[in-house]
């Protein structure tokens, strides 16, 4: 860090100009990323102090998708006898969940995540980004851990990795900005409408219908599939899949725009939330 | 080259008060204020009425590298908007502000503490949202734990510690921030009085580094001994600027004004008003004796008369604090206001308060049941106590930050 005395050797001191907001804000992602320290701490205090205050601790991060893939095996897959591209259903459902649940996560606890932390912004300055992305970056803990399930769903099925399985990276990231695209989006609205949060549970259950989760996107007729491909966690969810378990219903048209809405609602989601940043700390 | 740390020019902050504005606004009320906007448009009306205030008002100064600045003014001057600015936390709505270095600022002590987490682990926690790298922490770790006295209690969750060893160790953290400009904003009200003096002795330890100081607070000795330069806010804008004795006086004076009203003309007064007073008048003739007189004169309204009121005279502080209540009821002089009113005066002896600005509150009540306050005049009069000296030693006793002279001896073995 900064030592004193740099005014002695003439070593130029950090100028900083401090003016009113004009407009479209910078995005100033060189302080961002000076400051990755923190973002690493506060990710760290979140996901400590979630596993410190929870009786099932680590065990929720198993319970939910498990759970979750259970109920639905039973109610989609074995009632409604819904097709899964001929995997068996309650691995085809397994996979999707994984991304869906950060995705979700990232909904729940972003939204709420700048006015959840009012004292600090309103004390302290740091990049406000910091804390929507923190938040987000807490569920990925999560979901390596139920990751590690999945690893003993496809031993107990005996599915081999397939070469595909090299693109799952890009798909994780991918999984990855939609969730901080999101969660940029709404944790900068909540701070002007606080009832936001209070939509945020209703969206994400729609919207988990809205994804190919449950069900295979075969489903969807061919002239409606590009609609579908507009929700981005249909590319995410499909890549996952083929990525996984060699097959899906993936086509490359339904990633490509999957995958175009995702960077254009987190490029989007960053500038609205530099442009609202300034004035956060007034109306928090 | 400058050697200039903070360079402010022409600053100013408007905040929106009352109407509907964001952050109050739920989704669905701000889509029917936009529906409801070309109404009113096309009605002529203009946008829902909000009353705005500048919270700073073209504010312009400068801070030189190594400089020691005090902030002061009342509550409401603009103080804390100057600092978050400062800080970044806010930014303004006209002007600018040069900053070359970088800022650390301390606008309250425990900053992002979470009580789940262990003393340790908040140290670490607390010191990054600071600004502090994780190497700069581990470095201190140590010195911060001595600083603060926690050594034994490091691993229990600070939800258990006592609101005096948090305080301790919220300060241990900030005070090891090294940043070239240092923003303080009043975080020594907390705290007993042994820590307020460790935090300015680190703070004056900060100052003498070089390091440039930004320093609001309320307590002009603390302000006095870390500052050579103050500036004094009012209302948003600069009343003065400059050595600190004379910002100070300023402020002292000006926080006063009421004085010059004669107290019959006062209009911002308690009580029933069946007797008021009417007039007082402060001899202070023989206050280098140590004496001092009042003199009032009551007024009686109605036709009856009044045995046994009550009388007090508080005697307050500049800063408006009571420093004693001289009640006649204490001292068993009862007194009786007929129908033309009554004359009184209230003698003080021995007064061994410090030079400076003090003032007079007169309350006038009656002792029944009831206890009807007949009136009761803030500040009402003021009088000065100038040096002198005290102890007949043939000089002014020296009085930074005293409030009274104690008659005192030393016995020396």
């Amino acid at each position: 860090m900064q030592q004193t005395g740099s005014k002695v050797n003439g070593a130029p001191l950090n100028h900083l100009v401090i003016e009113p907001p004009k407009g479209w804000a910078p995005l100033e992602l060189k302080e961002l990323w000076r400051s990755r320290e923190l973002l690493l701490f506060l990710t760290w205090r979140d996901v400590k102090v979630r596993y410190k205050q929870t009786a099932l601790g680590a065990a929720w991060a198993i319970l939910q998708p498990v759970l979750t893939m259970v109920i639905f095996s039973i109610i989609f897959g074995g009632l409604a006898k819904l097709p899964s591209n001929g995997i068996p259903y309650p691995i085809f459902t397994y996979t999707a969940l994984l991304p869906w649940q950060l995705f979700a996560f990232a909904l729940t606890n972003s939204s709420n995540s700048l006015v959840g932390s009012q004292n600090l912004i309103s004390k302290v300055y740091f990049p406000r980004l910091i804390i929507p992305l923190s938040s987000v970056l807490a569920g990925v803990i999560d979901f390596l851990v139920a990751f590690a399930v999945l690893l003993v769903l496809m031993a107990y099925y005996s599915i081999g990795l397939t070469p595909a399985a090299l693109l799952l990276p890009f798909f994780i990231l991918l999984a990855l900005v939609s969730a901080m695209a999101a969660g940029l989006w709404l944790s900068a609205l909540n701070v002007q409408y606080r009832d936001i949060r209070y939509v945020v549970p209703f969206l994400t259950q729609f919207w988990m219908y809205a994804t190919p989760i449950a069900y295979s996107s075969e489903l969807i007729p061919l002239k409606w599939r590009w609609l579908y491909s507009l929700n981005p966690m249909t590319g995410v969810v499909e890549g996952f899949r083929w990525a996984i378990l060699g097959k899906s219903s993936l086509d490359i048209y339904s990633l490509a725009i999957s995958t175009v809405v995702v960077v254009a609602i987190f490029v989007g989601g960053l500038y609205y939330f530099k442009r609202m940043e300034a004035g956060f700390a007034d109306i928090i | 080259m400058s050697d200039i740390a903070i360079q402010v020019e022409h600053l100013g902050k408007q905040y929106k008060l009352g109407g509907r504005q964001a952050g109050n606004l739920t989704f669905r009320e701000s889509m029917v204020e936009t529906i409801k906007t070309p109404l009113r448009w096309i009605k002529g009306q203009r946008q829902a009425q909000q009353t705005t205030f500048w919270a700073l008002d073209d504010v312009s100064f400068e801070v030189r590298q190594g400089e020691a600045v005090g902030i002061i003014g009342r509550n409401g001057a603009g103080k804390s908007t100057l600092l978050k600015i400062l800080s970044r936390i806010t930014k303004p709505t006209r002007g600018r502000v040069d900053i070359y270095g970088r800022v650390g600022s301390l606008l309250e002590v425990g900053t992002g503490f979470h009580p789940e987490l262990s003393g340790r682990e908040n140290i670490y926690l607390n010191g990054a949202i600071l600004g502090m790298s994780r190497t700069e922490i581990i470095q201190k770790f140590d010195e911060i734990v001595d600083f603060a006295e926690v050594d034994k209690f490091l691993d229990t969750p600070v939800k258990f510690y006592s609101s005096g060893m948090y305080v301790r160790l919220a300060f241990a953290v900030a005070a090891h921030l090294d940043p070239e400009i240092l923003v303080v904003d009043e975080v020594l009200a907390v705290g007993d009085a042994e820590f307020q003096r460790k935090c300015l002795g680190k703070m004056s330890a900060v100052a003498q580094q070089g390091r440039t100081v930004i320093f609001v607070s309320h307590n002009m000795g603390a302000i006095e001994s870390l500052c050579q330069k103050c500036i004094l806010l009012k209302n948003g804008s600069i009343a003065a600027n400059g050595n600190i004795e004379d910002v100070v006086n300023a402020y002292l004076s000006s926080s006063k004004q009421e004085v010059t009203t004669p107290v019959s003309l006062r209009t911002d007064r308690h009580g029933t008003g069946r007797l008021f007073f009417e007039d007082i008048k402060i001899e202070d003739g023989k206050i280098r004796d140590r004496s001092l007189r009042v003199d009032l004169t009551i007024q009686n309204q109605c036709k009856q008369e009044f045995k046994n009121v009550i009388l007090s005279i508080v005697l307050l502080d500049h800063l408006g604090r009571p420093l004693s209540n001289l009640v006649n009821y204490i001292i068993d002089k009862p007194i009786f206001v007929g129908a033309d009113g009554a004359k009184i005066k209230i003698t003080m002896n021995n007064i061994n308060l410090v030079p400076g600005i003090y003032g007079v509150s007169p309350f006038l009540s009656s002792d029944t049941q009831n206890g009807e306050i007949f009136d009761w005049v803030s500040w009402a009069a003021r009088f000065e106590i100038p040096d002198y000296d005290y102890y007949h030693k043939g000089h002014i006793p020296y009085i930074k930050g005293d409030t009274i002279y104690m008659d005192y001896d030393y016995e020396i073995f």
